[in-house]
């Protein structure tokens, strides 16, 4: 028996990640409390270095490297996905450092968990066999949840927390089960011999394996019919934990959704490409539709969460049969959450003195409030419902695209109706803002925002428009990662 | 008499038909979910183990290990969650949680 070295050198994004989280959390620990406010920027700079890592990684690497017992694979797809979900956790660390601190929560704690969430999701995005997707994912999954229930003081929270906790356990265990019967039949793990195994030897168990697979990775991205936790944990966590959880781990779920059905299992392609139509066509329906019930912005946003995921996985189903599909939806993934990021931040923003801002009642008026916090939800709500000149629509137009390549004409006309009947709940809110008085005169003073969070916030709504007005570089971006 | 693959993998069908149906009828307490979860992880062990035995692969023992050490992880903050739910509500029944709807 021999043993080859892994290449450390692949992984070391993670590695940055992983031994700089180690020395933020006992500088948290040790530290005098005077200077526990280093702990922001110590992972804050971890952030940096491990995107200064991941980027150096994409042009090091032009070909795809796999390593630690082909366990690990760094490819385009990874890298980029990396290099994104860096950034995002970044804003939101920038969005939650006033919120917690004025809250009282745990601070250290929450970029402690952030950290290692973000950690999980490289380890996810990187993971080229079905035991390292599973442990990136739990130890994405498990921060998550501590997260959540950080905010002690809040019912809501707690409620959430055990909600997101026992449903996302029950996910992993539709994963695991179906992952032990895929390794039943084809002897192994590893993404690329799966692959090649079942594409000689494809019986009926490969497909109730696929079930559960699929099952567990809907649940886990909250797609319908396995959304139930998605409304209650945008509600219920603190503002800027439901940003957090809106933002990058949507992203890795996207890749791994990638890596297991595109990558381990092309030969049931047929199989899963049905399930996903019907998936996809539930979340555009029920999301768009119960978001227009809703009083409350995180759980509409929530819900629009719901539908958009519904669009991604447009974009994966028509992938086989069209060149661009994949890339369409890795475009529509990352602007989508490009832009929810930047409304959570908004809410959370805005949310002063121990008061939540999430009722749509609270933004009436917002526009003789604060006018540039409006015009960025309205840039926000604008690229959400897809209006040109906003990253929006060219991330529906090419989605759309895509299906019509793929001979779903049908499909694509099915999203276009549905996107319609979302377009009525985002154009509320800019109308509520724009076109209605506050609902009391207590609500009609000026809110004032602080310069750094202002300059952050602009970046974000500012670049919802710069990406539409010019898409090519980012979509070229894609194709290139994607394939 | 020796046990064969299909008598474990009925074994863990069950454990996993019981845990998926402790979490969905068990409208009492929130510690039988725990549990519930902790079955269908068994199940998931115990197909794992069965099939490693029967393929002569090492792959799924090794798998094993992984799910045991990140189930208990699981378990420790699922009661973490729990004692910080039972100090702000006083109760940890199911049919409680209903603050969240709509």
């Amino acid at each position: 028996m021999n043993f080859t070295l892994p290449l450390f050198s692949a992984a070391f994004p993670e590695l940055i990640l992983l031994s700089m989280t180690c020395i933020v959390l006992l500088a948290d620990i040790f530290l005098p409390a005077r200077l526990r406010g280093l702990t922001y920027y110590l992972t804050q700079l971890t952030l940096v270095l491990a995107f200064v890592a991941a980027f150096m990684q994409y042009q090091d690497y032009p070909e795809p490297i796999i390593t630690f017992h082909r366990g690990y694979i760094v490819d385009k797809l990874a890298i980029l996905s990396k290099l994104i979900m860096y950034v995002f956790s970044l804003f939101a660390f920038i969005y939650a450092r006033d919120y917690i601190k004025e809250r009282r929560i745990a601070t250290g704690e929450y970029y402690l968990l952030g950290l290692f969430s973000v950690l999980g999701m490289s380890i996810m995005v990187s993971a080229y066999s079905l035991l390292t997707i599973y442990l990136g994912l739990e130890l994405l999954s498990l921060s998550l949840y501590a997260m959540v229930a950080m905010y002690k003081d809040s019912t809501l929270a707690t409620e959430a927390a055990i909600k997101y906790f026992v449903m996302g356990a029950l996910a992993s265990g539709l994963f695991l089960y179906g992952i032990s019967l895929l390794y039943g039949i084809t002897g192994d793990i590893q993404i690329a011999t799966i692959a090649q195994t079942l594409q000689s030897n494809l019986n009926l168990v490969a497909l109730v394996a696929l079930i559960f697979i699929i099952s567990g990775l809907i649940f886990k991205f909250g797609a319908v019919p396995f959304h139930m936790w998605v409304p209650d944990v945008y509600q219920g966590s603190a503002t800027p934990v439901t940003l957090f959880i809106a933002s990058a781990p949507k992203v890795a779920a996207f890749v791994i959704m990638v890596r297991v059905l595109v990558q381990a299992l092309p030969s049931l392609q047929v199989a899963w490409e049905q399930v996903l139509i019907l998936v996809a066509i539930l979340s555009m329906f029920f999301g768009n539709l119960l978001a227009i019930a809703q009083t409350n912005l995180k759980r509409m946003l929530a819900y629009s969460s719901i539908a958009h995921i519904g669009y991604t996985l447009l974009g994966i189903l028509a992938g086989p049969q069209s060149a661009q599909g994949y890339s369409a939806a890795m475009f529509y993934i990352s602007t989508y959450v490009l832009v929810a990021a930047g409304a959570f931040a908004i809410i959370a923003i805005l949310s002063k003195q121990g008061m939540e801002f999430d009722q749509l009642n609270d933004y009436r008026g917002l526009n003789a409030r604060n006018p540039w916090l409006a015009f960025m939800m309205l840039l926000l709500m604008f690229s959400m419902a897809g209006v040109p000149p906003t990253v929006g629509f060219f991330a529906k137009l090419g989605l759309l695209q895509a299906l019509v390549e793929a001979h779903l004409v049908w499909l694509a006309v099915l999203a276009l109706v549905f996107a319609l009947i979302g377009a009525y709940y985002y154009l509320r809110i800019v109308m509520l803002m724009y076109f209605e008085e506050p609902a009391t005169p207590q609500h009609s003073q000026h809110i004032a925002v602080s310069p750094g969070l202002a300059a952050v916030i602009s970046v974000n709504g500012v670049a919802a428009l710069a990406l539409g007005l010019l898409p090519s570089t980012f979509i070229d971006l894609c194709r290139i990662s994607v394939g | 008499m020796t046990i064969s693959l299909t008598e474990f993998l009925m074994l863990a069908a069950i454990l996993f038909g019981l845990g998926m149906a402790g979490i969905i009828i068990n409208r009492k307490n929130i510690i039988v979910l725990l549990m519930s979860i902790e079955l269908i992880l068994l199940a998931v062990n115990t197909n794992f183990v069965a099939f490693s035995y029967f393929l002569g692969n090492v792959v799924g023992q090794v798998f094993v290990f992984f799910v045991l050490t990140v189930a208990a992880a699981e378990a420790a903050i699922g009661l973490a969650i729990l004692v910080v739910l039972y100090r702000r509500r006083g109760t940890i029944e199911v049919e409680q949680l209903d603050t969240l709807k709509g």
